[in-house]
């Protein structure tokens, strides 16, 4: 099956910076496939450079057969890639309501059925519905920023740790409804806590130093003790 | 009492047009992240479209009206400003000259929304996040457009009048209330209404909102922010525009620094009231107007003074202003 996200020899940089040296990935429609690695690996970068916020200096950058090589943000993500970011990227200045709303490619039937999906999926959500977003707290942060990316028709999923700073009841909380969402969409999920990547994830790719160095089933990443303690530290 | 009044009518009416100013400069720095040094360019094209078209229209209705009305020559240059002289005794009705004061205002202001268009598209457009680039060019824009004021018009002040029905002064009790001032403090609520509810209420509101936060972020949920880009400017543009028209009468006189004096109170305004805050702009604005007429009343040679004191304080004790964001901005 033609990969509906593929990335060859990626090279990235921040200014005067190269970040990424060589990143290469595919993902294929309906699968959910996990970074992982080290702090400073890349891994953030690597989204960042899929959503045209960090500049690619060379490689192949496709989604869905057409590049995304030095394409305008708002562009890449109107593609359908929904992107859920390592700090959030919640309005404070918005309500609840105004940061679902803003997200919303159209305000149709659909877009309003999926939206009560999301409430329902994060009823913490619902609660809040009017305050503003300043008043949330991480773990509410992070559902309204998974939610907010699920309010559109994307075809993809990138979710930057959203384990990070989260209390495990609430981790678990995502890694369910990661696992939910995952059924129906495609998902390529960054994240460090090795149970929440089991939970979710099907095939990885560890990044380390900007390059990818290993990929697999997660199956077969349960089994390798090994590789596990090079380059995850468990 | 009545001296007390008459100030804090004139302070409010200065607050109002600092306030048109400063709250279009406070939103482009605080979503855009640029300082326009052209403000006070589109303040002063502002003021001098609406002299020019004020006293074009009039020129042409009067003639038209009354077959012995003389034209006077004002001021003669590339596009002369020319007043007109009533028969004796007649005047225009109130709703002619209504009217011909409303289509100078839209004539000005429409003129600074199309050169904030235009700014955005061939300059700013070019340097977003860079500041240094950022202060020269607007810097740039500012000395060459004011003049080209000076081209047109020349260099020297000149004399302009107060629409008929707006040139009243009513004595109450002891206090003079001058009548074009309570229009400017109207006006300054009406905009500011609309404002906040634009912020408050629409979609543009919301990206703005959002945008004075990370503009990365917006762009990250499928927004072309930078076409908000443009029409923030050239809304903030427009604004200053009507600022500098409705200063042009205020003080009588059309002069080409006006821009510059205008645009420092704004940006000290910014600084007070705190980047892209909507009410910093708006009670920052009254208070700076409100303490102008106060101190020009007291202490004249002060006023400079203050002004920069105050805004020296507001850094030290609170660098993100009285009514600062509480967000900070993610890049
Ligand atoms: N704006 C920047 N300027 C310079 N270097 C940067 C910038 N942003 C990130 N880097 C560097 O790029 C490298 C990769 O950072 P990145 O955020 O992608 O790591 P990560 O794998 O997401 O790490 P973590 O697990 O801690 O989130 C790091 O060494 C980081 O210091
Ligand atoms: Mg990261």
């Amino acid at each position: 099956m033609q990969p509906l996200l593929k990335a060859e020899n990626i090279v990235s940089y921040i200014g005067p910076y190269t970040i990424l040296h060589d990143v290469s990935l595919e993902v294929t429609p309906g699968e959910a496939v996990v970074i992982l690695g080290r702090n400073g690996a890349g891994k953030t970068t690597f989204l960042k450079t899929i959503m045209g916020l960090v500049h690619t200096r060379s490689g192949i950058l496709e989604f869905d057969g057409e590049t995304l090589v030095d394409k305008e943000t708002h562009v890449i993500q109107r593609k359908g890639i929904g992107y859920v970011p390592e700090d959030y990227g919640i309005f404070d200045l918005l309500t609840v309501e105004e940061n679902m709303r803003i997200a919303m490619w159209k305000e149709d039937a659909e877009t309003k059925a999926r939206c009560d999906w999301v409430l329902d999926l994060f009823p913490d959500l619902k609660l809040a519905y009017k305050r503003f977003a300043k008043t949330l707290s991480g773990g509410q942060r992070q559902m309204l920023s998974v939610g907010r990316a699920l309010v559109n028709d994307n075809r993809i999923l990138l979710v930057d740790e959203p384990s990070k700073g989260l209390a495990p009841v609430i981790i678990q909380t995502l890694a369910g409804a990661l696992k939910e969402i995952s059924r129906t969409t495609t998902v390529l999920l960054v994240e460090q806590n090795f149970a929440m990547a089991c939970a979710v994830g099907q095939r990885f790719y560890i990044i380390n130093e900007g390059k990818t160095v290993e990929s697999g089933t997660m199956a077969d990443l349960i089994q390798n003790k090994e590789l596990q303690a090079v380059h995850l530290g468990i | 009492m009545g001296t007390i009044v008459t100030l804090v009518v004139n302070g409010l009416a200065q607050g109002a047009l600092i306030f048109l100013m400063a709250s279009g400069l406070s939103i482009i720095l605080g979503m855009m992240g640029v300082i326009n040094f052209a403000h006070g360019t589109l303040f002063l094209w502002g003021g001098y479209m609406y002299v020019w078209s004020y006293y074009a229209i009039r020129l042409r209705v009067v003639m038209a009206w009354f077959e012995t009305a003389v034209p006077v020559t004002r001021f003669g240059n590339i596009l002369t400003i020319q007043g007109v002289q009533l028969p004796p005794g007649e005047t225009l009705p109130f709703l002619a000259e209504l009217v011909i004061f409303i289509a100078a205002l839209l004539v000005a202001v429409g003129f600074v929304f199309v050169m904030g268009l235009v700014f955005e598209k061939l300059f700013i457009n070019r340097v977003y996040g860079r500041v240094p680039a950022q202060i020269l060019i607007t810097l740039g824009i500012q000395v060459v457009f004011t003049d080209i004021v000076r081209v047109i018009w020349g260099p020297n002040p000149f004399p302009i009048d107060r629409p008929p029905f707006l040139n009243g002064v009513s004595v109450v009790g002891t206090a003079r209330i001058v009548h074009y001032n309570v229009f400017l403090i109207l006006v300054g609520l009406v905009i500011a209404v609309i404002i906040h509810r634009i912020l408050t209420k629409s979609r543009i509101g919301m990206v703005i909102r959002a945008g004075l936060q990370s503009p990365d972020h917006v762009r990250a949920i499928g927004i072309n922010i930078k076409r908000y880009f443009t029409i923030v400017f050239a809304a903030g543009a427009a604004l200053a525009g009507l600022g500098g028209a409705l200063y042009m009468p205020l003080v009588g006189n059309v002069v080409s620094t006006a821009g510059m004096n205008n645009q420092i109170l704004a940006f000290i305004v910014v600084v007070v009231g705190g980047l892209g805050s909507f009410m910093g702009s708006f009670l920052g604005s009254i208070f700076l107007g409100l303490m102008g007429v106060g101190i020009a009343m007291t202490v004249p040679g002060l006023s400079v003074v203050a002004n920069v004191l105050i805004m020296a304080l507001v850094l030290m004790f609170r660098p993100n202003g009285l009514f600062g964001l509480a967000v900070s901005r993610a890049d």
